[in-house]
């Protein structure tokens, strides 16, 4: 079995998929998250081998660089 | 899946870009491309100093990271909104802080909303009712980024916007046909009047994802929780909705933003009779402004 960890979750789920695959499983949009496995970063074609654990970090930022958005241009 | 330069396990997979590279390999395209568009944009030169607008997210740590490898003349600022909402604001900073402590020769400078006009961004969202949260953060924000670049007689602002960021604005106005936003996206916005600062967004060629996998291939500890106001954010849809279209068609979102900018520029869209803005200059601070006597930011704190 593997683990899949996000956002304070974890699935477990069956060896031998790719890390794409589990991405889906879960439920999530492999554009949208980055795979961390043993603290490395591994791109989504890693196929998850039995006792892997791998963690999903989000990429997609609603942080305060957002809010510039909201008005383009100064409002003045 | 292997590197292209070298061979080893690739860490990063670029599908827009048909290229994977190691962890090594990816740090040094990745600041190399961030000096070409800099470059390309003419941006800033190498002997300016550059004032980084940092919130302790990725992408402003990331560019301040980049900036300082990089060799330019930088400083970071801070703002303290006053976000409570799970500390944000204080867990932001404090990320900020940890950054600088780090022993890369980067220096910042905070200003406090609070303290220093005597109400955090909340506070004053709530005595503004009627005005949305994001909005007057970004107006407040502005403001003070724009006084801080020029008080501090800094050539430019760096701001950690990402192409996610740009398409996701981009779609945005192209939704509500917004011609006036439509004309002046771009990845720098020039000065168009002695006090108003030249902006720049060094990040902007970059997906999201990529500037995520360099904070953590160089293991800056960033602020990874949303802004607390951001939740259900349209700006998130958006970033959503553009993800499920690269995951179908790789290099949607680049092709989206790039192409616009290419387009505008050689077919000359939205560049029609339009006013040009007649900035003077706010009663009170002295900053540009369309308004007679004060500006958005004056108005909004009952300054006279």
């Amino acid at each position: 079995m593997i683990k899949v960890v996000y956002r304070g979750k974890a699935w477990e789920l069956k060896a031998g998929m790719t890390a794409r695959a589990a991405i889906k499983k879960v439920g999530l949009d492999p554009e949208s998250v980055l795979v961390v496995r043993d603290g490395e970063l591994v791109t989504d074609d890693t196929i998850l081998k039995d006792g892997d654990e791998v963690r999903l970090i989000a990429v997609i930022s609603g942080g305060a660089e957002n809010c510039f958005h909201r008005k383009r241009y100064p409002e003045r | 899946m292997k590197c292209r330069k070298c061979g080893g396990p690739a860490a990063v997979n670029m599908r827009q870009h048909r290229l994977a590279l190691c962890g090594e390999h990816f740090t040094e395209w990745f600041i190399s491309r961030t000096e070409r568009v800099i470059e390309q944009y003419g941006m800033f030169a190498p002997e300016d100093r550059v004032l980084v607008a940092v919130s302790g997210g990725k992408d402003s740590l990331a560019l301040w990271d980049v900036l300082l490898r990089l060799g330019y003349d930088v400083e970071a600022l801070y703002i303290n909104l006053g976000i409570a909402g799970q500390h944000y604001s204080e867990e932001s900073k404090a990320r900020v802080e940890q950054f600088a402590s780090e022993g890369r020769g980067a220096g910042f400078q905070v200003v406090d909303v609070k303290q220093t006009y005597g109400r955090s961004v909340p506070e004053l969202a709530r005595e503004r009712r009627g005005r949305e949260m994001c909005s007057l953060c970004g107006l407040v924000k502005r403001h003070i980024m724009n006084r801080v670049t020029y008080e501090g007689g800094f050539a430019a602002v760096a701001t950690g916007h990402n192409l996610d960021d740009e398409a996701a604005v981009l779609f945005a106005n192209v939704l509500r046909w917004q011609t006036g936003y439509l004309a002046r996206q771009a990845p720098v916005l020039p000065s168009t009047h002695p006090r108003l600062a030249r902006k720049a967004k060094p990040f902007s060629r970059f997906y999201e994802r990529d500037t995520a996998a360099y904070a953590i291939l160089q293991g800056i500890d960033y602020i990874y929780e949303e802004c607390p106001h951001s939740r259900g954010a349209t700006t998130i849809l958006y970033k959503e909705l553009l993800n499920r279209l690269e995951t179908r068609s790789r290099g949607a979102k680049q092709q989206f933003y790039l192409s616009f900018l290419k387009t505008r520029h050689e077919e000359g869209l939205f560049s029609g009779p339009r006013e040009e803005l007649d900035l003077g200059e706010c009663e009170n601070c002295g900053q540009p402004t369309t308004a007679p006597g004060l500006c958005a930011f004056c108005r909004l704190w009952g300054m006279s």
